[in-house]
């Protein structure tokens, strides 16, 4: 028999007892929907812990350390690299290098030192660093009150807001609500900071023994290279205050105030890898701690990785953590997977059952049809139809049922959030992958249910169940 | 014996034979022999009438000729096929394609309007759906019922619903048309007119048929043969010459 009259046939003869046949649809919803709901939970939480690394602005980062730096961060990796004499220094000339690699947006070199900041004459020591342009399209800065740097090298700062509650005197005992990043902008926006700073000056003739000896506060390298530390000031504005999570702050924003780039590259401010650093080839270029690599696409990351290494450099990025992440949701959703199989599997049950008691049912239907010249095959194919067909309505209706429970729980949820003061989250995904895959599951697993009645209903002897009344 | 107009092409070749025949149970502990050794011969375009009282054998004959059932042993050979050796699937092609069947309890799908139950057999025989339209009201038209195509077995006489049969066992275009005991169910006016379009697809169409009955009036009146079974074996085969129209016309007209 062909398709469209087995279809035709089959959801005539579903029709025909359509209560018992709607209640067993509605098993498979249910089962279905308990599996979506599973499944796109899964799914959405592992989206939004994706969307919260992404947000941090570091899932397309790479940092690259000297290697000769002790602070490597992960010296396991180092072992496949070349060997610490082949080692190179971190400088403008490896800066561009790095920058040229395909793949790369920018590098940029990361500038953090912990100083002193002077606001309406107090002191206050903290860390500063400084923040590339592209910074302000990424993301950790939304939710900033006022406005980002006006240029690269504007005497400008953003304050976190810790250190903003620091300036007003308003630090929170722990267990007291957040003060709102509105009411700590509004009277510290557009006022002036004053930072303290140390400069480092190169020394511009390098004679190495006449220094040191003339110069106590000189500072010499033993192969001669040297400059002097200069007490400096400048004056910022405050143009933003960020709602930064201290907890949360990796990379470049680890630190409470911030500074344009380029003005922090100006002021050659004293770090304190500058001791540890000086060599014999740096050509009077500045040294850097790290670089930050941003990568155009985060698969790209660690691709840019390995040739950053190949280079002779240290390299860590975020993927490295992330893959820990992406185990644990794939044990997750399978967990999730499994506990909603099981509604599916009762279901199922249902089918059978349902098909059986059809059989008995139409057994003369069934013996009328094969004296009429169905074949058992026919027979078969028909029950499994009936059997289809109720897999993908009550996968339709249950990818449906299992959308529908989902926004109502992100509904409430978010009311929950919001009275909790917190900002609306979309916990729940369901990606057009997993409507298909449980629409064809449904359908797959009723076709397996239906393998039993299809081929009793296909065995059964036409000649008794003609005789049956 | 006269055969009166019969029409096939094929007439007077074998079109069923049976050798030994036999047909065995088990209910229980004891075997019982439904058929027990039957050897007979139809040649086409026959009108052969089975009679018997219930439980000589009759219906088990049918159901062997028709191919819903198998032997135990002996053989049964319909248009030089023989189907004890006839894999499942063969025999469902031969039942769709050969063989026509009527029944006493009509055997209607009841779901189905009559258009559809007539056009069942060619959704099997997996047959164009213009064509098939256009057969099964052909077909209906042909038994009178081509107005209430669309009605439900159930909205219909026991006339109308074996004519119905009738129309769907006519379908495929078989050669053998096996009827049991095709007016069981019916007073015997529509019994008569039922019996009458058998004879017209037996004479027009030149079909072989086989009808079981214990109605021996009806054969003697129907029937060019009548075999007589008792306990599973042929106890008498003889010809008969059916009574002629004006005869019937006469009968009908003192019924009526």
């Amino acid at each position: 028999m062909k398709l469209p009259d087995l279809t035709e046939l089959a959801l005539r003869n579903l029709r025909e007892s359509v209560l018992r046949n709607s209640l067993t649809t509605v098993g498979i919803s249910v089962g279905v929907a308990s599996l979506v709901a599973m499944l796109s939970l899964g799914i959405g939480l592992q989206q939004l812990a994706s969307r919260r690394l992404v947000k941090s602005g570091l899932f397309d980062t790479v940092v690259v350390t000297s290697r000769r730096d002790l602070r490597n961060f992960n010296r396991e990796e180092e072992r496949g690299g070349p060997a610490p004499g082949e080692s190179r220094i971190l400088n403008e000339t490896s800066r561009q290098e790095i920058e040229r690699l395909p793949g790369v947006l920018e590098a940029y070199p990361d500038i953090r030192f912990a100083t002193e900041l002077r606001f309406e004459d107090k002191p206050h020591l903290t860390m500063v660093s400084a923040l590339p342009a592209s910074a302000k399209s990424n993301d950790a800065f939304e939710g900033m009150q006022g406005s980002f740097f006006s240029s690269d090298s504007a005497p400008e700062a953003i304050l976190q807001k810790s250190f903003a509650e620091e300036l007003l005197g308003k630090t929170p005992k722990p267990g007291d609500d957040e003060i709102n990043v509105a009411q700590l902008a509004a009277p510290l926006l557009g006022k002036e900071l004053t930072m303290r700073y140390a400069q480092r000056e190169e020394t511009p003739t390098p004679e190495p023994t006449r220094k040191a000896a003339d110069m106590p506060a000189d500072i010499v390298s033993p192969t001669g290279a040297a400059y002097s530390v200069i007490s400096r000031e400048q004056n910022l504005k405050i143009v933003g205050i960020a709602d930064l999570d201290p907890e949360s702050m990796r990379g470049p924003t680890r630190a409470r105030v911030f500074l344009p780039l380029k003005l922090a590259e100006s002021l050659h401010v004293m770090q304190p890898t500058d001791l540890r650093e000086i060599s014999s080839a740096n050509s009077g270029q500045t040294l850097y701690s790290s670089i930050s690599v941003r990568v155009k696409n985060p698969s790209q990351v660690q691709t840019i990785e390995d040739a950053v290494k190949k280079m002779g450099f240290s390299a860590f990025s975020i993927l490295d953590a992330t893959r820990s992440l992406r185990q644990f949701f794939a044990v997750l959703d399978l967990f999730l997977g499994i506990f909603g199989s099981l509604a599916l599997a009762v279901a199922s049950i249902g089918i059978v059952n349902t098909l059986v008691m059809a059989i008995l049912e139409r057994r003369r239907e069934i013996g009328i049809m094969k004296a009429i010249g169905a074949s058992d095959g026919d027979v078969k194919k028909l029950f499994f139809a009936e059997a289809g067909a109720m897999g993908i309505l009550g996968g339709i209706v249950g990818v449906a049922l299992g959308w529908a429970i989902g926004q109502a729980i992100n509904f409430g949820t978010n009311i929950y959030l919001k009275r909790q003061a917190l900002p609306p989250e979309h916990f729940w995904a369901v990606p057009w992958w997993l409507v298909a895959f449980a629409v064809l599951f449904a359908f797959f697993v009723s076709l397996v249910s239906g393998l039993y009645p299809a081929g009793r209903a296909a065995r059964l002897d036409p000649v008794q169940a003609l005789r049956y009344e | 014996m006269t055969v009166p107009a019969a029409t096939s092409n094929s007439k007077g070749t074998v079109a069923i034979r049976t050798e030994n025949l036999h047909r065995h149970y088990a209910m229980g502990e004891s075997l019982i022999r439904a058929v027990n050794g039957v050897s007979i011969e139809v040649s086409a375009g026959q009108f052969v009438a089975l009679l018997g009282s219930s439980g000589s054998g009759k219906s088990s004959i049918l159901n062997l000729l028709a191919g819903l059932d198998r032997p135990t042993s002996g053989s049964v050979t319909v248009q030089d096929k023989n189907l004890a050796q006839l894999s499942r699937e063969d025999l469902a092609r031969y039942r769709r394609h050969s063989v026509g069947m009527v029944f006493q309890s009509f055997n209607l799908i009841s779901g189905m309007s009559i258009l559809e139950n007539v056009e069942l057999p060619l959704r099997f025989a997996e047959v164009e759906r213009e064509q098939r339209a256009r057969r099964s009201r052909e077909a209906l038209e042909r038994v009178g019922l081509a107005a209430r195509m669309n009605h439900r077995p159930s909205e219909l006489s026991g006339g109308e619903q074996q004519r119905t049969a009738l129309a769907r066992a006519l379908i495929n275009r078989p050669q053998l048309l096996l009827a049991d005991e095709p007016t069981g169910n019916l007073d015997s006016h529509t019994g008569t007119e039922i019996m009458n379009l058998i004879r017209e697809f037996n004479q027009q169409m030149g079909m072989t048929v086989v009808m079981v009955t214990h109605e021996r009036a009806l054969a003697e009146r129907y029937a060019q043969r009548m075999i007589f079974l008792a306990d599973g074996k042929l106890v008498d085969d003889h010809a008969n010459a059916p009574s002629t129209e004006q005869a019937q016309d006469a009968l009908q007209g003192r019924r009526a």
